[in-house]
């Protein structure tokens, strides 16, 4: 089985996700077996070939500049786990 | 349980009236259910209101559309307005949208009487329905085992007869590999037919929503009512949508139906699944069709560039749910990064943590090229190898999977898991539709046909599936352990 | 390097590197993904949708608009526009990013290459202009930001289409960084793509600043200054910026690359090393949109709709409108002031004089009445028939800036205004002569003195004869005839 390059803990931060460690160590070992299939990956050639931007061939998609009705007050804040006013309150940002 | 035409067909003709249909779709959903749990949330109160406003329009002589009067059950991956989505993820378990999909909304406009929210594998990551944060849905025709998955609610809310219809999501099978576990008709569309906006997204240039129904034409219609460009997705193609009932033919004269080389190899080691495909070809022979070997070089590739690239884009996907928006939020006095932290741990289950991890991971500062781009690469192989193949053919029928439903629990290292997607995931990465129509039973349980087509073949697709299913009647042969009879006067008990 | 560095600072042989990058908010009626109302000062969270809320299930569609907007920007400052163009994802989590990436341009952005010409004839190469969606807007609870508990939130800016402009680093001087900004607004503004208001985050700019020794190829570490609230700022700051790693040099200290908040109250930049956090970005091609290709005809149709720019129109003013290099530059600054000018210029057929009154008086009175040229009811034909009437004599140079300044205030007709005032002025040569005669009858002295040889004393009796028409005289034909009196 192969090894799992990832360092689980930097991209655990960076995707704000906080693993434990029975997690990290769990995850390492059930995505070994992926690695291996994702490893052979490596031995085609693929040069000369484009990535797939998108399997549909289309261009230029554009909407009209034109105001439409933006969603009730109270129903954009409906969801929200707090609120102060009219605004979305979270915790405070360290800097 | 009647058919979703027929039941349109009596509703128009003023035979049956849509709040009698929806009140036994209701009383069967509640008789059945409980086995099965295929629902998250069942909307009494909407459906019969909807199902009045049906009535009202008959009677006024209008024609609410191609699905007036049908009991519809939709997978909880899709927003529908005033009615909890959870996505089967306790992140959202208690969000309430503030709008619905667009296709929620076509099939509304058709006539459709939406009664509920199916179960589901979080954010669409699995192939079983044991991933949703809620319960596991079992499969009506054992109930030990899974429905399959992701759409495993909608598949089994079919397949037991609660409801004629139902709407999934395919990325990577998630269509059909259940329609296949449920013994169902499991359609996903080509990419950019059917409009993404309010489907919640896992794999943005994969994710497509599907009909899931008791058979053939049914499929045709509730394509035909969803499909079209919407101007609120901007991957969303403008391309007519045929009737696609006229499409549906009952004999394959003319037609080349290319069989998978690569595909036949690898079911070769299993004596059942090999015969019972083998009898599928060969019914098709029968119907007139002229069977062609093709060759899908890369198709073996297509594990690792899924993983690689749904993951990638479900990490991106998924950085919203955050608890400062909407959904759930755990927060204990630290500042918000500590925030996010905590409640996307808590909010998320193991498989879609995995996912992120390996998506974040794939597209990082380093390993972007060696893994993501290549990945986008061999893409564009495997989608050059069913070029070439429809060169020499019209349809590829093929395995739609690996075995017949398994036992809950049976499948619990995730790669394991990951394997069931191995026929389904190519058709995906290119983009083309695909579908899976019941094609016999192993040990008695139920096995689907998978048949692909080019890109905006769908009406050629169906009409393929639909001789097949003509044929074969592989549906009427038994009966699921769980099923609801037509008035839902509860599941009848087979040994 | 360093010790380079080191060196030719000491030795007080440098050159300042600036590099500017600038975004810019589009005057487009609705956001850039979505159709809610692009607008300053709304209530918070009124202009919002799922999309630019980034709620599940929504999804992105591009606003023709803004598309053009930057097209049309990257013709007028001589850029290439990228036949083949698409919109990338750039992830990182912060509470005023709605989906916690934001759309943006990474490595095939519209424009590449162009340039700003300043007046002083030096071009400031630009690297590229491309488009991306604004965030939200972070209000920190409490007193100050460091005691701040909580965070709120306000999303009416999230999806706001901005431009962002990145220059080459090739401003040598904090002067240099205030004309480049001056010229952009200037262009920006004719446009009509932007109302470039910094104090309203309409035009907000970052500045990367680096000393290296003079002549030298090479680029020294550089600093990245934030938090610039107005050009004035941009220039205090860089010029601090170069004074600060000028004296780190001299010490024989290391420069360290970083990012530098502004503090206007104090006058320094202030390292913010919690910035340093690497960012990976982890940039993919955003799968919810499809790339742009913009064709040449489209391109050549865009071309014929540009305006005439800033550079065009300060030249035509200097060689056909016969201006001075200073008010064409003042007057050409914005398109409200340029259109304001050529309306007067217009109806009165003075340019000149209408530049004066621009650039001189009128601008006095908009920042004592603390307005702008925009906001002024005084329309461009009510200062013309002000300029009229000087010319005319119907009113001293004098008395017409007191009527200039109720224009300005309140607008009005300048006839009326004079007549309530009791400002008109007589050139009526009988009337003034009967003034002239008194005033030379009562100060025989005066006039016996100027006869004598003062000079003095006829700027005096000049005075005098003011003095009896009550101000109403012209003065310059009281001038005359008394001359001619005196002999």
């Amino acid at each position: 089985m192969a090894e799992v390059p990832i360092d689980i803990a930097h991209v655990s931060r960076l995707a704000r996700l906080a693993l434990t460690a029975r997690e990290a160590r769990e995850f390492s070992a059930q995505l070994g077996k992926l690695f291996d299939y994702i490893n052979e990956l490596q031995a085609l050639d693929v040069e000369h070939v484009h990535p797939t931007a998108q399997v549909i061939p289309l261009h230029n998609v554009f909407r009209d500049d034109v105001v439409r009705p933006s969603l009730d007050h109270a129903a954009a804040l409906a969801n929200a786990p707090e609120t102060d006013g009219p605004y979305f309150k979270a915790p405070r940002i360290l800097e | 349980m009647t058919a979703g035409h027929e039941i349109r067909d009596a509703v128009l003709r003023h035979e049956r009236s849509a709040l009698e249909i929806a009140d036994e779709a209701l009383a069967r959903i509640a008789a059945v259910d409980p086995k099965l749990n295929a629902f998250v949330t069942v909307t009494p109160e909407r459906a019969r209101a909807r199902a009045r406003e049906i009535d009202a329009a008959v009677a006024r002589g209008d024609n609410p559309g191609l699905l007036a009067g049908v009991p519809v059950a939709v997978k909880d991956l899709f927003c529908t307005a005033g009615v909890r989505t959870t996505c089967g993820s306790k992140i959202l378990e208690n969000f309430i949208p503030p709008y619905s999909a667009t296709v929620v909304e076509r099939l509304e406009a058709h006539g459709a009487v939406i009664v509920g929210k199916t179960n589901m594998d979080e954010f669409a990551m699995g192939s079983s329905c044991e991933n949703s944060a809620f319960f596991p849905t079992r499969n009506p025709w054992d109930p030990s085992r899974v429905p399959g998955g992701s759409s495993g609610g909608s598949a089994s809310a079919v397949g037991a007869r609660c409801v004629p219809v139902a709407l999934g999501t395919d990325t990577g099978g998630s269509i059909r590999e259940p329609a296949s576990f449920c013994n169902v008709v499991g359609v996903k569309p080509t990419y950019g037919r059917v409009s993404r906006y309010g489907m919640i997204a896992f794999a943005s240039s994969l994710d497509q929503a599907g009909p899931m129904t008791a058979d053939v034409r049914d499929a045709a219609d509730v394509l035909e009512a969803i499909a079209g460009h919407d101007p609120m997705d901007a991957t969303s193609v403008d391309v007519p949508v045929p009737h696609y009932a006229s499409a549906l033919r009952d004999n394959l004269s003319g037609v080349r139906v290319g069989i998978v080389e690569e595909f036949e190899h690898s079911i070769a080691g299993d004596a059942a699944l090999a015969q019972l495909y083998a009898g599928a070809y060969g019914t098709l022979r029968e119907l007139g069709a002229s069977p062609v070997s093709v060759c899908l070089p890369h198709a073996r590739y297509g594990l690792a560039t899924y993983y690689l690239i749904a993951p990638a884009e479900c990490s991106s996907n998924l950085a919203r749910y955050d608890g400062v928006r909407y959904g759930l939020r755990v927060a204990d006095g630290g500042d918000v990064y500590a925030m996010f932290e905590k409640t996307r741990a808590a909010g998320f289950g193991a498989e879609v943590k995995r996912r992120i991890i390996l998506g974040t991971y794939a597209l990082s500062s380093g390993y972007y090229d060696a893994y993501y781009v290549r990945a986008q690469k061999i893409r564009t192989l495997m989608k050059a190898d069913f070029d070439a193949a429809f060169t020499r053919c019209d349809v590829i029928a093929c395995p739609a999977v690996s075995c017949p439903p398994f036992e809950l629990g049976a499948k619990a290292d995730p790669v394991s898991m990951y394997l069931m997607d191995y026929f389904t995931i190519p058709m995906s990465l290119a983009g083309i539709p695909a579908m899976s129509v019941p094609a016999g039973y192993i040990n008695g349980l139920p096995v689907g046909l998978q048949i692909a087509a080019p890109a905006f073949e769908e009406a050629r697709m169906l009409g393929v599936a639909h001789a097949f299913e003509r044929a074969t009647n592989v549906v009427r042969q038994r009966q699921p352990v769980v099923a609801a009879d037509a008035q839902g006067t509860g599941a009848g008990s087979r040994a | 390097m360093i010790n380079e560095e080191i060196g030719a600072a000491q030795r007080a042989e440098f050159e300042t590197v600036i590099g500017l990058e600038v975004h810019v908010e589009l005057l487009t009626r609705s956001k850039m993904f979505c159709g809610c109302r692009n607008e300053f000062g709304s209530p918070p969270n009124t202009n919002v949708c799922p999309v630019c809320l980034g709620m599940p299930g929504s999804l992105p569609v591009v606003n023709r608009r803004a598309v053009e907007f930057l097209c049309k920007t990257g013709l007028a400052l001589g850029c290439d526009v990228a036949p083949f163009s698409k919109f990338d994802r750039k992830n990182y989590f912060y509470p005023d990013m709605p989906k916690n990436y934001q759309i943006s341009q990474y490595d095939m952005p519209l424009t590449h290459g162009g340039a700003i010409a300043l007046p002083s004839g030096k071009r400031v190469g630009l690297t590229r202009i491309h488009l991306e969606e604004d965030t939200g807007k972070n209000i920190h609870g409490g007193a100050t930001i460091a005691q701040s508990q909580y965070t709120l939130v306000d999303y009416n800016r999230a999806g706001v289409p901005l431009m962002e402009i990145v220059s080459e680093p090739e401003i040598s001087s904090p002067e240099e960084a205030e004309a480049y900004l001056a010229e952009l607004k200037a262009v920006l503004s004719y446009l009509g793509v932007s109302d470039v208001k910094m104090h309203e985050g309409s035009l907000r700019c970052d500045a990367n600043v680096s000393i290296r020794p003079a002549g030298s190829g090479e680029l020294g570490t550089k600093t990245e200054v934030k938090n610039l609230n107005s050009f004035r700022s941009v220039g205090r700051a860089i010029g601090y910026e170069i004074a600060r790693m000028r004296e780190s040099a001299q010490a024989g200290e290391r420069i360290v690359q970083e990012t530098r908040g502004w503090d206007e109250a104090r006058g320094v930049t202030l390292s913010m090393r919690s910035k340093e956090f690497a960012h990976d970005y982890r940039y993919f091609p955003d799968p919810d949109l499809v790339p742009l290709t913009i064709d040449s005809a489209l391109l050549e149709r865009w071309r014929t709709e540009l305006p005439e720019l800033p550079s065009a129109k300060r030249e035509r003013y200097i060689s056909t409108l016969g201006l001075s290099a200073y008010d064409a530059e003042l007057l050409a600054a914005d398109r409200a002031s340029a259109e304001y000018f050529e309306a007067v210029a217009e109806f009165s057929k003075s340019p000149k004089e209408a530049a004066n009154w621009l650039a001189g008086d009128v601008r006095r009175s908009l920042q004592k009445h603390g307005i702008e040229l925009t906001d002024t009811p005084m329309k461009p034909g009510q200062l013309a028939a002000l300029i009229a009437m000087v010319k005319e004599g119907a009113v001293s140079g004098k008395a017409a800036k007191e009527v200039c300044d109720v224009l300005v205030a309140g607008g009005g007709d300048p006839k009326a205004i004079v007549a309530e005032r009791g400002l008109a002025q007589t050139s009526d040569a009988s009337a003034i002569g009967a003034f002239v005669d008194q005033a030379i009858a009562a100060n025989a002295e005066s006039v016996a003195a100027y006869r004598g040889g003062k000079e003095k004393a006829f700027e005096f009796l000049v005075g005098q004869v003011m003095r009896v028409s009550r101000g109403k005289a012209n003065v310059d034909v009281a001038r005359a005839l008394l001359k001619a009196r005196l002999g």
